[in-house]
């Protein structure tokens, strides 16, 4: 049997979003244009803070990382933000949020745990917890509730199945393009690691990587310049997720509340600085960003925040093989129509070798409960009793931050 | 969990269902053995219903085939309403098919009909099978899986899917009262098939004679409405007067038709052919001369005995090498897939069903869809290819993202290949990203894509 399997896949991506419209009815508890929306984005693997947010002016940033420093002039450089931090020169969608007063960049931030395990650093802050598999329920899905959203279909997972942060006693909906997206770049490179004693899988492995690559490169678009491409898309390719999410948040009753996930950030390989795998994996995010403010429209992305975070950082130094290792402390990011943003947060204490946590990590000086505190208080409304006893238990100590979100 | 109870569910059986491989380590071959002894499991449709019989579906056809003649002439509607219920007719029993791959606990009696049905390919590519095809395997596969070669055999040369699929529905005898009537003769198609693929072997010593005398008496063999069975026997378009098929001489009736068939599943030729490509299937991609040697002996010594078979390859040691020896079809791939994870589960099964239909025909395979009565290639290297390998660990990636936020991929690992995970593979998992890309490495990694 023989067909055309990219034809094949639009179609079948292009009925998807069809079909998500169609499904529109199931959101049962009808948002009103002037609700507000708020999206979390889970970046799964442990994004490495200093390459997103370089503190450029920080007397030992060059130093200490070496050949992952960024330059601060000519082609590559860094987009300044504050003379002393800046976004990642592939952050060229951040930057122009950041410039409309959009964007808020957190830094030396983490959520309460302290080891170094994605699936522990994922439960935990995915949970709300303290410690890794306290709570059996997420934090989002808690919290629907105190919005006023108990009634179910309030809150939209961008996933096959909600993640446990959305997870718990009132329902939520789940929406994937029927083409799921492609995988990413280190997915295939941790593949790639495992068929290293297999010759057959190896050889074929890497045979296909080559193919799409040059396919890719007889293509020309300026658009996926550096990205291969897979059977449903890039590889890699986050654009069709934040763009069904926009759509779908932008939906006459659609859902106020969405989850969206990015893996692809465990670098610990050859990660490279302005260019390389995680330039590219930052490229993704950015363009999807971009899509899915322009797939809400003005009005909707004028009530939305957008809280971005990771469940830990890396390290300050590269580690031998060009990459960097699981850390703590690390940078996050709101941003939407609704921030009052424009500014960077961060209790800075500097990157010489005291400063870091057990030598080697950023430190953790500002709790990402704060943040999903603040956006939760200040944006969707809930109120500061739920908050500390239910939402997020025994988080007195990370009180919420003030004056991020327009009022 | 030991190693050889490892082995027993993931090389002779579909891959382990949770606690599969605990059950299998107390007695690994009698594990086996015990499931083989009787005719396989019958597909059922999701509300429990058996699916009708061949007598039903050459009913059924006939009645699609009057209505499209009633239509006018370039209804291309009506057209449309008949491939659309022929493809229904596959589909829903296909469905039935791969749910019984997901869930049977006898995964080896399982393994031994796909053995079979691949064996005697009968493929949709012509479209009028897509009607009998899986009928064909619920008839003439699964109720001889314990029995002998020659009742299968026999089953399978007059079911209606065969007799469509090689066109023994067209052919008839030159000399018959049909054949002078019309001036239409002989159709060779299922007289050479049933000697080179299905019996003899290539190499089986028949000469184009003996294709001619095998097409002879094969014809009048067709579809009848009246019988249960779907099959009849017209003397009308049989060629009359005796045939000489290797040597022996046959009457020019039904039962020396069906002695003729009987007689070719006896034949030495046969034993060493069907021994090869049961050891090729079930124990190497090249199997040594002693496993074949092995089981063409206990072939020729039971008289073709098809549960002895089986227990024989179960009892050759080579079947038992730690170091898997097959690559995993697409089919059998996402059917380990579905069972390492109990799948399919919750309220959309069916549609959990189809998309496991889907991936492994993305993959490249799906079951009685072959481009030739060869069937599917029975060899590693035809599942290895770039673009194949790639499908594969894409779609490990999408299972991977499937999985409920309480998942924990290291347990799965554990219960679903127990000794056979390697520490590659374990170490990679505990690194993962996420508990989904943990499991996605998992599928995708050397040990699970082999058996």
């Amino acid at each position: 049997m023989h067909f055309d399997r990219r034809a094949f896949a639009k179609s079948v991506a292009a009925a998807g979003i069809a079909a998500a419209f169609d499904a529109k009815a199931h959101f049962a508890f009808a948002a009103t244009p002037d609700d507000r929306r708020l999206v979390v984005v889970i970046l799964r693997g442990a994004l490495d803070g200093l390459a997103a947010v370089p503190p450029h002016g920080d007397k030992d940033y060059a130093e200490v990382r070496g050949a992952l420093a960024l330059p601060t002039e000519g082609a590559g450089a860094i987009h300044d933000l504050d003379g002393f931090f800046g976004l990642n020169p592939a952050f060229t969608n951040l930057k122009a949020l950041y410039d409309a007063k959009q964007l808020v960049v957190f830094h030396n931030i983490c959520s309460p745990y302290r080891d170094r395990s994605h699936f522990d650093g994922q439960n935990v802050l995915e949970a709300g917890g303290t410690s890794p598999h306290l709570l059996q329920d997420g934090w989002l899905n808690r919290a629907l509730a105190p919005m006023g959203l108990a009634n179910g279909d309030g809150a939209l997972a961008i996933a096959q199945t909600p993640p446990l942060m959305l997870s718990g006693k009132v329902q939520t909906a789940s929406w994937m393009p029927a083409v799921l997206p492609a995988p990413d770049e280190l997915f295939l490179d941790q593949v790639r690691a495992l068929y290293a004693g297999d010759a057959v899988l190896k050889a074929s492995l890497s045979s296909a990587l080559a193919l799409q690559a040059s396919a890719q490169g007889a293509m020309d678009d300026p658009a996926s310049t550096g990205m291969q491409r897979g059977k449903g898309g890039a590889y890699g390719d986050l654009t069709p997720l934040f763009q069904g999410a926009g759509k779908l948040l932008a939906a006459s009753g659609g859902p106020r509340v969405a989850t969206l996930e990015a893996s692809g950030w465990d670098t610990h390989v050859t990660q490279g600085a302005g260019d390389g795998q995680l330039a590219r994996r930052l490229t993704a995010l950015d363009t999807a960003i971009e899509a899915l403010r322009a797939a809400m429209g003005p009005d909707v992305w004028n009530k939305t925040a957008v809280v971005m975070a990771t469940e830990f950082g890396r390290t300050v130094h590269p580690n031998g093989s060009g990459g960097t290792d699981h850390g703590t402390g690390g940078a996050a990011f709101l941003f939407g129509g609704a921030v009052a943003g424009g500014s960077v947060k961060a209790e800075w204490v500097g990157l010489g070798q005291g400063a870091l946590k057990d030598g080697r990590d950023q430190p953790a000086r500002t709790d990402l409960r704060a943040l999903f505190k603040s956006v939760l208080v200040d944006q969707m409304g809930v109120s500061r009793a739920a908050l500390e006893t239910r939402i997020f238990p025994d988080s007195a100590s990370a009180s919420p931050i003030k004056g991020l979100i327009r009022v | 969990m030991s190693l050889e109870g490892a082995l027993a569910v993931h090389r002779f059986g579909l891959g382990a269902r949770p606690g599969e491989i605990e059950a299998a380590s107390r007695d690994p071959k009698g594990w086996l053995v015990a499931q083989i002894g009787t005719p396989a499991e019958q597909p059922v449709a999701p509300d429990g219903a058996a699916f009708p019989g061949s007598g039903v579906l050459v009913r059924q056809e006939q009645e699609m085939i009057a209505a499209r003649r009633a239509a006018k002439a370039g209804d291309t509607e009506a057209q449309k309403n008949q491939a659309g219920g022929r493809l229904k007719i596959f589909t829903d029993e296909m469905a039935g098919r791969f749910q019984l791959g997901f869930a049977t606990t006898r995964p080896f009696a399982e393994h031994l009909v796909w053995f079979w049905t691949n064996h005697f390919t009968v493929s949709t590519t012509a479209g009028r099978t897509l009607n009998f095809a899986v009928a064909f395997e619920r008839e003439a596969i699964r109720p001889y899986i314990a029995d002998t070669f020659e009742n299968m055999l026999l089953a399978v040369a007059s079911h209606p899917a065969m007799l469509v699929y090689l066109n023994n529905v067209a052919s008839i005898g030159p000399h018959s009262r049909a054949g002078e009537r019309t001036g239409k003769g002989r159709n060779e198609n299922l007289g050479r098939e049933l000697m080179e693929l299905y019996s003899l072997g290539v190499d089986g010593g028949y000469t184009q004679a003996d294709v001619i005398a095998l097409a002879n008496i094969l014809t009048g063999w067709s579809l009848d409405p009246q019988a249960s069975s779907g099959f009849g026997f017209f003397p009308n378009r049989h060629e009359p007067g005796p045939q000489i098929l290797r040597g022996r001489r046959y009457n020019d009736d039904l039962r020396s038709g069906i002695q003729a068939v009987r007689d070719l599943a006896h034949d030495p030729h046969t034993a060493r052919h069907i021994a090869t490509k049961f050891a090729t299937y079930f124990i190497a991609d090249q199997p040594s001369p002693q496993s074949v040697v092995r089981l063409e002996t206990v072939f020729n010594k039971t008289g073709g005995n098809l549960k002895a078979l089986a227990a024989a390859a179960v009892e050759d040691p080579a079947a038992w090498t730690p170091a898997p020896a097959k690559m995993r079809s697409p089919v059998e791939y996402v059917t380990a897939g579905y069972r390492l994870l109990g799948l399919p589960r919750g309220d959309n099964a069916a549609q959990q069903i189809r998309a496991a239909m889907g991936s492994a025909r993305n993959m490249g395979e799906f079951p009685m869809t072959a481009s030739s009565p060869n069937g599917w290639p029975l060899v590693s290297d035809a599942w290895t290819g770039p673009d194949a390998v790639l499908n594969r660990i894409e779609w490990a990636k999408q299972v991977g993202a499937r999985m409920p936020p309480d998942f924990n991929a290291a347990t799965v690992a554990d219960a679903g290949m127990g000794p056979l995970l390697a520490p590659a593979t374990r170490t990679a998992m505990a690194r993962a990203e996420s508990q989904g890309d943990a499991l996605a490495l998992l599928i995708a990694s050397p040990e699970f894509q082999r058996r």
